[in-house]
């Protein structure tokens, strides 16, 4: 597949898009921006775990350990007095690659469902260290009371408004460096790994190394989300290691399609809308959510956003 | 120089001694078929050789090169490469790609990660020239999944030529093909230029003796004989294993 023709499929609908996303926070209402500044951060979320999954083939069950170690370290930060965004989005890629390089140098002997198992009890291993020291962490109080960031150029981050465009912004960036990282003959060679592994040993690809960067590049990428979803929310506490949130982020990618670009972006989109709308009709919002899901994996076994693609052909 | 030497080779899964011993020569440009019963050890040999497997004991080397404990993508930088028994292709992958990244394999820009693929003229224009020697231009595009079976192990070998290997590894490159796409690989095989060393495990004998010159009949993981095919032909004890 190559993503130049993916990107062409659907330009019309991309460029009504993109209106709507400049002119939303004047169509919607504050509450509706804020739940597309979570569908912006839960996109970058799940495309950094769509580099594993859908274009390398390794299903990550510990995620969002990577997002959590940023998360916490920006807390950390902010109460230690420091407000420099910059340098707190370069600390929090910095340690969620740094984490994804110990734990993928664990995990990527494993395959299969062993490696899911082995990345599933890491992130634990995290969730368990947030959840117990207290000393350090507040246990399940969390770190609470975290400002948003001063970015400098002369923009205020603190209205919800600013923080959307800022939000859009760093999507923008993960998508593009994505789309030229999937394109490059590192990109290329993840796919040739997610196919067969054999294959691309018989050719003289070094798998392993391949294996270990993309998962490293997947950590510093989630670290991005994590850095932004704490200045949004403001706090921090263990769930953000929490496997609900790894498991959110793979149906994530089978809503909206994984091993595509736009896929888990669709897929965050969904899952988070009819989390918080479906929550205010129902108690039983999560038998609706199941029901949602069973259906699109019968409708569309290879997710939503292959409509699109079999449409051209 | 000997383009594969290997030296009281044995490998050991548990109690199954898979492979008991062997020595082997192989001189550069020879074409060597190995052939044997079902079970024989063809196939345990191919991968130790190819290094997916490694030994129990003996020693391997590759140009006079010791390689016994090298990785597979290791032996393949030094001018090996196989194919595989089970068509072992990029399923998903359009068919150039499939032949993209194997032209890559060699190239010391595969690692980069900020410039589009497409934008490596050697890489493109290599992998153009491959598909339009082989008549498949014209599917490039095709996802990999939709040929035909007979393409696919023409694609098989395809795939491994274009890493320019020195030493070529044809695991059964024939397996469950018809009579006429049969005839075709053979004589795809036949055609390669002499400078490249060729190794096949093939089932079926007729294919072993038309390309070899040289055969080596392996027997419970033995070496139960070896010489020319008429010297195979009129080898009492081949006979026997494999009339009964």
């Amino acid at each position: 597949m190559k993503l130049a023709e993916t990107l062409k499929g659907p330009f019309l609908l991309l460029c009504l898009f993109a209106v709507l996303i400049l002119l939303f926070p004047f169509l919607f209402s504050n509450y509706y921006v804020g739940l597309a500044i979570q569908i912006f951060i839960m996109a970058i979320f799940a495309m950094s775990l769509d580099l594993l999954v859908g274009h390398t083939g390794l299903p990550s069950m510990g995620h969002a350990a990577y997002y959590g170690v940023a998360g916490y370290a920006t807390g950390f930060l902010c109460l230690a007095g420091i407000k420099n965004f910059w340098l707190v989005i370069l600390l929090g890629m910095g340690l969620g690659g740094l984490t994804a390089a110990f734990f993928g140098f664990l995990a990527l002997r494993a395959r299969g469902p062993y490696f899911m198992l082995i990345t599933l009890a890491l992130s634990q291993v995290l969730w368990g260290i947030a959840f117990k020291w207290r000393s350090v962490t507040r246990g399940d109080d969390g770190l609470p009371g975290i400002g948003r960031p001063i970015l400098g150029l002369g923009i205020d981050l603190k209205p919800d408004l600013h923080f959307y465009y800022f939000t859009v912004a760093v999507f923008l960036i993960v998508l593009v460096s994505l789309f030229i990282l999937l394109n490059s003959p590192f990109g290329y060679t993840l796919r040739g790994i997610r196919e067969s592994e054999s294959r691309m040993k018989a050719l003289g690809y070094p798998v392993w190394v391949y294996k270990y960067v993309g998962f490293i590049f997947a950590g510093i990428f989630a670290g991005i989300s994590g850095v932004l979803w704490v200045y949004y929310s403001g706090f921090v506490n263990p769930s953000y290691f929490g496997v609900d949130l790894s498991v959110k982020a793979l149906l994530m990618l089978i809503l909206g399609g994984s091993g595509s670009l736009f896929g888990p972006s669709i897929g965050a989109g969904i899952v988070v809308l009819l989390e918080n709308l479906v929550s205010g009709f129902t108690e039983r919002w999560s038998l609706v959510l199941g029901i949602v899901y069973v259906t699109v994996i019968m409708l569309f076994s290879e997710g939503i956003f292959s409509v699109f693609k079999r449409g051209r052909n | 120089m000997k383009a594969l030497s290997v030296q009281t080779l044995s490998k050991n899964f548990g109690g199954l001694r898979a492979i008991r011993g062997i020595s082997l020569e192989i001189e550069e440009g020879e074409r060597r078929a190995i052939i044997g019963p079902n079970g024989a050890g063809k196939t345990t040999l191919f991968h130790l050789i190819s290094g997916f497997l490694f030994p129990s004991s003996g020693h391997l080397s590759l140009f006079g090169r010791e390689v016994t404990n090298l990785q597979a993508y290791q032996r393949s930088a030094l001018g090996m490469a196989r194919t595989f028994q089970v068509t072992n292709l990029f399923q998903k992958l359009t068919l150039f790609d499939n032949i993209l990244l194997a032209v890559q394999a060699m190239k010391q820009t595969r690692f980069c990660f900020y410039r589009r693929a497409m934008s490596f003229r050697d890489i493109m224009n290599e992998t153009e020239h491959l598909l339009k020697e082989w008549n498949l231009w014209a599917k490039r595009d095709a996802l990999l999944k939709n040929l035909s079976y007979g393409e696919q192990r023409q694609i098989e070998v395809i795939m491994a030529l274009a890493t320019k290997p020195r030493l070529l590894l044809l695991d059964e490159p024939t397996a469950g093909l018809s009579p006429a796409e049969t005839v075709l690989v053979t004589s795809i095989v036949k055609n390669l230029p002499r400078e490249i060393t060729t190794l096949l495990i093939e089932h079926d004998m007729d294919v072993a003796f038309d390309i070899a010159e040289k055969i080596t009949v392996l027997h419970f993981g033995s070496i139960l004989a070896e010489g020319s095919p008429d010297q195979i032909k009129g080898n009492p004890k081949v006979a026997e294993i494999y009339l009964g």
